[in-house]
């Protein structure tokens, strides 16, 4: 529809009102935050970043793209292991309720690790795999991390899901089935799209851990942005300076994920 | 004549082209308890079946097993001349007959059941693009035009949150009407409301009654029933108890059931 969809005001009146921010309280504040970043500028030591830059914009890539690719792919698995908890048969509730309840019941280091000294290591041993197109790619450390990203996040989100799916107003479907709407026209029209409105600021949130799972793969050689920051310590010496970027890049992709899901939230219209 | 007992049932081959909907003996029970236990109805091109009974009498059960929201237990069911085919245990045999069926029956439901993440106009042309396949710029015009009839032409691009039940049940109705039903079912269409907001809904309704549409209605609103109607059953205990023509229904009930039940509704 090309017509325009109320939103809810709460989300867009909250922009800053600049008169507000002029109480003595705020300007004290506001000063001692400028003279910490001024501090911070001026004091500490920032004439490593023109040599790492190329490799900081790698890192930051690579992790973006990680957290992009996990987090849709991750869904896109979510979606029938939540749809099979919640009204599957037993033969594939019971699989899809084992795996989330794995992946949620372990660390996400062991999974990560597991999969590439486990996989990484009998993948070589078998003949035909070394023999495939694929083995440029699976003597790579990125697919494992990729795949263990993908499976933690479908854990947790088809956990969701499942309450998502569960949680649709019956009297929905049921409209639905009442106008001859085959089943997956309905899923895909109303199920759905009702159940991802309904746990979107969750979604939010799992997004977010998802992003600042992103390290753990530096552990198997993946050399995204933490790993960057590891590089400059481990090569400079340089502590602090590498972990306050990379914590306000962290924070950047937070704040940008944030603004996304509450954009996506305001387009949809709570019950 | 509208409706038939089970009894007369042979005689009416002749009327089948003006047949909408015959159900014959129909059972269903949940689990041990019996809901239905042999109703048998027809209703004829534009009639106006209403269905009253008290609660538990297995008439909203009935209704919904007409488009097998429920499924029966037995018994057969024939709209517009095609037989819904089942099985012994009353399972519908191909899920594809069961849905153009209902794309023929237009379901107004208690709760409305407007899909609430779309407006009023995306809800009625959903099933139109969706299911019938019209083109969209065919279904817009329609649903406007609909819109315009309950009253709501100027809530086209609202969602259903924002509205009152009446507005809601209203545009309930459009989205059914969008469908170009030839029978339209109605399950309590009122019960849900405030009592300030019965009479838009009832108008409405009221409305397609007078332009002949083929319609049953199971309410508690017994001076509408007797207004609109054009036959009425009295459902109790899963079984049909009496049913006639409304003046006769509802001014000279036979049976003692039906006294009572109108006297206690009022």
């Amino acid at each position: 529809m090309g017509a325009p969809r109320p939103t809810l005001a709460a989300g867009d009146k909250q922009m800053i009102d600049w008169r507000s921010l002029l109480q003595p309280h705020r300007i004290v504040l506001m000063a001692l935050f400028a003279g910490l970043v001024i501090w911070c500028a001026v004091s500490l030591r920032w004439d490593w970043i023109p040599e790492y830059t190329p490799l900081a914009i790698e890192g930051a890539w690579r992790t973006i793209w990680i957290l992009v690719v996990t987090t849709v792919a991750g869904f896109l698995l979510a979606i029938p292991l939540g749809l099979a908890q919640a009204v599957g048969p037993w033969y594939l509730s019971a699989p899809a309720k084992t795996f989330c309840t794995i992946i949620r019941g372990t660390p996400l280091l062991l999974q990560i690790w597991l999969l590439y000294y486990g996989l990484g290591s009998l993948f070589p041993q078998i003949p035909w795999i070394r023999g495939s197109e694929l083995w440029p790619y699976l003597r790579q450390a990125w697919p494992y991390a990729v795949l263990a990203l993908t499976l933690s996040y479908a854990g947790y989100e088809g956990e969701v899901m499942r309450g998502a799916f569960s949680g649709v107003n019956k009297g929905q479907l049921e409209a639905a089935n009442a106008f001859g709407m085959p089943r997956f026209t309905m899923f895909r029209r109303i199920w759905l799209p009702q159940a991802i409105r309904n746990v979107l600021p969750t979604l939010g949130g799992e997004t977010i851990l998802q992003l600042k799972a992103t390290p753990l793969v530096a552990t198997i050689t993946v050399v995204e942005i933490y790993s960057v920051s590891s590089r400059v310590r481990s090569d400079t010496f340089i502590v602090y300076e590498p972990l306050i970027l990379l914590a306000v890049f962290y924070m950047i992709i937070a704040g940008i994920i944030t603004l996304m899901f509450r954009r996506f939230e305001n387009q949809t219209v709570q019950r | 004549m509208a409706v038939s007992d089970s009894a007369a049932k042979e005689i009416q081959a002749p009327d089948e082209q003006s047949e909408a909907i015959r159900v014959t003996d129909l059972h269903k029970s949940f689990g041990s308890l019996e809901v239905l236990k042999g109703v048998s109805l027809t209703a004829h091109k534009g009639d106006v079946v209403a269905i009253i009974g008290g609660s538990g009498s297995g008439k909203s059960t009935f209704l919904r097993c007409i488009n097998f929201l429920e499924t029966p237990t037995s018994g057969q069911i024939v709209v517009n001349g095609e037989e819904i085919l089942m099985r012994a245990d009353g399972t519908p045999v191909k899920r594809r007959q069961i849905e153009r069926v209902r794309t023929r029956l237009g379901m107004v439901f208690q709760a409305f059941n407007l899909w609430t993440h779309r407006t009023l106009l995306e809800n009625v042309i959903e099933v139109p693009i969706h299911v019938l396949k019209v083109p969209r710029a065919e279904a817009i015009e329609k649903a406007k035009i609909l819109l315009d009839r309950v009253g709501l032409g100027d809530k086209a691009d609202t969602f259903p949150s924002y509205l009152s039940g009446g507005q809601q049940q209203r545009a309930a109705i459009a989205r059914a009407l969008a469908v170009d039903p030839s029978v339209m079912l109605f399950d309590e269409p009122t019960s849900a409301l405030d009592p300030e907001l019965v009479g838009e809904v009832l108008t409405v309704i009221r409305d397609l009654a007078a332009e002949g549409r083929t319609m049953l209605l199971v309410t508690h609103e017994m001076k509408f029933a007797r207004e609109v109607a054009t036959h009425v059953v009295y459902l109790f205990e899963g079984c049909i108890e009496e049913q006639g023509p409304p003046a006769e229904l509802f001014g000279n009930p036979k049976s003692a059931r039906l006294q009572q039940f109108l006297q206690t509704v009022g």
